[in-house]
């Protein structure tokens, strides 16, 4: 079982693996956008305190959540790459960061227009803000790395220190509510409480969420693919892929 | 069922710029994304 697996650390066998896969989890995406939108707009009832300004939410923690996540993903493919020298894994920690800094992006800006109307303000430093804005810096300073450095494995050793020393940011982020005073409320959702949200508000985020994910993979292993199209591109096999593709066409 | 009219809907309860600013600019980044991706 596991050298089947393994098997797929090779560029060459996880390419049509990759390739198949990603009409899959594309399609996954977009039902379950389709299904958390009507719960986010038509179940999920008018917050008492806010009114439809936290219809936000939907899109606003899943980004959040999104934006952490993938980075300890990114970085742990990228340590992977360090301590086993295996191509693929610098390739999926490339593959992976534009994802993330869009996520990142996202965050920061649905929750600039939501701070405004319940804040009074579209930005503050502070601790949870800022340290978010720190990670898009982190995905930014990733991405532009390693396209600094033509050579691919000293650029994914490169890539690999910085997303590593960078992970220091993810706890920061998540426990900043907690360690300083801070304007953002603290998590709604936690696994060792019941949740601070109705029900049908939870649904339609978790939804989101879900769907946020089956995206960030679906893109991921669609940009995973030409990345190995580029740097394998003197190899024999993407040579007769390519062959292959012009008599199609 | 939240809405009376579709207007009402795209009121968003005097919140709409900032909902629909959010959810606008998400669907722009995934469509870049997609759309570089494609190429």
């Amino acid at each position: 079982m596991t050298s089947r697996l393994l098997q797929f650390a090779a560029p060459q066998a996880f390419f049509p693996l990759a390739g198949k896969l990603v009409p899959w989890f594309s399609f996954l995406a977009g039902a379950l956008a389709l299904a958390g939108l009507y719960v986010a707009f038509f179940v999920a009832p008018t917050d008492h305190q806010q009114g439809e300004s936290y219809r936000i939410i939907f899109i606003h923690v899943p980004a959040a959540w999104m934006s952490m996540f993938l980075y300890v993903v990114m970085a742990c493919w990228a340590g992977l790459g360090l301590a086993l020298n295996t191509r693929l894994s610098g390739m999926m920690a490339s593959a992976i960061a534009p994802t993330g800094a869009m996520f990142t992006f996202v965050a920061l800006w649905s929750g600039a227009l939501w701070g405004r109307p319940t804040w009074g303000a579209y930005w503050v430093w502070d601790a949870r803000l800022t340290s978010e804005l720190v990670l898009l810096f982190l995905y930014l300073g990733f991405i532009a790395l390693k396209s600094a450095i033509p050579d691919p494995t000293r650029s994914d050793r490169a890539g690999a220190i910085l997303a590593l020393v960078g992970v220091v940011n993810v706890p920061i982020i998540y426990f900043s509510v907690q360690w300083w005073n801070t304007l953002h409320q603290g998590a709604s959702v936690s696994l060792t409480r019941a949740p601070s949200m109705a029900a049908t508000m939870l649904l339609g985020m978790l939804l989101m969420a879900l769907a946020a994910w089956m995206y960030s993979i679906a893109t991921a292993l669609s940009r995973v693919r030409s990345i190995i199209l580029e740097r394998e591109r003197d190899a024999a096999w993407v040579q007769l892929q390519r062959d292959g593709m012009r008599a199609a066409a | 069922m939240n809405w009376g009219s579709a207007n009402e809907f795209l009121a968003m309860g005097g919140y709409g710029l900032y909902v629909w600013g959010s959810y606008g600019v998400t669907v722009l980044c995934i469509a870049i994304e997609i759309w570089t991706l494609r190429k």
